[in-house]
């Protein structure tokens, strides 16, 4: 099978790959990258574990072939955490138990994060909404609600720059 | 699981990937927003010989109002059309409709003509486009060609396109201005695929119902047109009585199937009650003294 060439900026470094293409986008950023942060869970687009941001939009990883994101810009993870700082909804999940097994919460908070850029502002019942994208096995989703609550004012006051993407 | 091997082509242009459609002569699909494709192509359910990848072809993503139509590029965005001005003021519909597809990710990739060229039966857009009587346009080797819902929609997943034709546009009507407009639809989960969605349009003139639009998504193969019920509106007023009259003649009008989500009795009895809920909310948008 012939190889296809990418090259794509992820959290914010140029990266490049040659891989199948049928390949997909979360098996390339985890095995071509090594980026092992997003996660395979269902790999039909139901569970979110794989969200990642893709040219600034939520978008779920193992629906894309690594060939799509040829000249794309993507955030994992990884690239939430800046400077050994860890960013706003991050420090927010630690703080209001957001995580037990961690294995949704890569999903978690990429989705929380386009979430809060469309509502910055939102209800308790918008973040539910949001978050109903991503399914969590171990927390009941009840930390992780909160954690979301407590990010947003935070992430508010960053919106107009200032140290933290996003 | 992953998917099986492909040729894999990423055209630029819609000539192109016609006439790659042509030269695969059936044996390759079209990915566009691949909300529904990848899942298939992950669990092997599909095994196309051949993959055209549309996303590259900058001609088929836009939103352009014309004489009273909105007329979409097939690769339009689902969150593109949720978030536009222009949709919101023109086709509020459309954009009601399209916070009930998937989720916010979903939509982030998902797109207006891979919806409606998939047919899913419970899906929203095709619903949508059954209600406003919209239409598509479709481009194979010989040209163009123009397909109305009842011509499109065959059954589940079906549609009349040839394998060698790529789904191009999508034309809505727009939306008189103080138009009543609902989109109602009953899952178990939010975010799930509907169990029954109703789509409602109805413009008033005074305690008359100049116009009623009424389709249904997942009470059957297709989506329906409720034309019936559509018609007691019409005839009768947009009165509680007659919204409940209307929702009635609705039920009857759909031949849901079972399956393991719902029965055909259960969807039968949410076809009526979300067409009731869908009419009141959409009479109760519409502009203009009720009397």
């Amino acid at each position: 099978m012939p190889q296809v060439t990418l090259h794509l900026t992820v959290n914010g470094a140029r990266r490049e790959g040659r891989c199948p293409p049928r390949k997909l986008l979360v098996d390339f950023l985890r095995e071509d990258l090594g980026l092992t942060g997003t996660h395979v869970g269902c790999e039909h687009g139901i569970c979110g574990a794989c969200t990642i941001l893709v040219d600034g939009e939520a978008a779920r990883s193992c629906l894309m072939l690594a060939v799509q994101a040829d000249g794309a810009e993507i955030t994992t993870v990884e690239g939430l955490m800046k400077d050994g700082v860890l960013h706003p909804l991050q420090e927010a999940f630690r703080q209001h138990h957001g995580l037990q097994c961690g294995f949704c919460t890569p999903g978690m908070l990429l989705t929380a994060l386009d979430l809060l850029r469309v509502k910055p502002d939102p209800t308790e019942a918008d973040v539910r909404e949001g978050l109903s994208a991503v399914l969590c096995r171990c927390t009941g989703y009840h930390g992780i609600v909160k954690a979301v609550q407590a990010a947003a004012p935070v992430l508010r006051a960053y919106l107009d720059g200032g140290p933290v993407r996003g | 699981m992953k998917p099986p091997r492909f040729d894999y082509h990423a055209p630029t242009t819609i000539d192109q990937a016609v006439e790659l459609l042509a030269r695969y002569g059936g044996d390759a699909k079209v990915l566009a927003g691949g909300q529904s494709l990848m899942p298939m192509l992950n669990f092997r359910l599909s095994r196309p010989a051949a993959l055209v990848d549309v996303n590259r072809i900058p001609a088929l993503a836009y939103v352009r109002e014309e004489n009273g139509i909105l007329a979409f590029g097939a690769m339009t965005r689902q969150r593109t059309i949720e978030f536009s001005p222009l949709v919101a003021q023109r086709l509020p519909l459309l954009r009601e409709a399209t916070r009930w597809v998937g989720h916010l990710p979903i939509r982030s990739r998902g797109t207006i003509g891979g919806s409606i060229a998939h047919a899913d039966p419970s899906a929203e857009y095709p619903a949508v486009l059954t209600a406003l009587d919209g239409e598509v346009i479709v481009q194979g080797p010989k040209g163009r060609r123009t397909l109305k819902p009842g011509a499109l929609f065959e059954t589940y997943l079906t549609t009349s396109l040839a394998p060698d034709e790529l789904l191009v546009e999508v034309r809505l009507p727009t939306t008189p201005t103080g138009a009543g407009y609902a989109f109602e639809e009953f899952a178990r989960r939010h975010g799930d695929f509907a169990i029954v969605g109703i789509a409602a349009l109805v413009v008033r003139d005074g305690a008359r119902c100049t116009s009623a639009r009424l389709a249904s998504a997942g009470a059957g193969p297709v989506p329906v047109r409720l034309r019936a019920a559509e018609e007691i509106l019409e005839r009768d007023g947009l009165s509680d009585a007659a919204v409940e009259a209307a929702a009635a003649r609705a039920a009857e009008l759909v031949t849901p199937d079972s399956d393991i989500h719902a029965s055909a009795e259960y969807r039968r009895h949410l076809t009526g009650v979300l067409t009731a809920r869908a009419l009141r909310r959409a009479v109760e948008r519409s502009e203009g003294p009720l009397r």
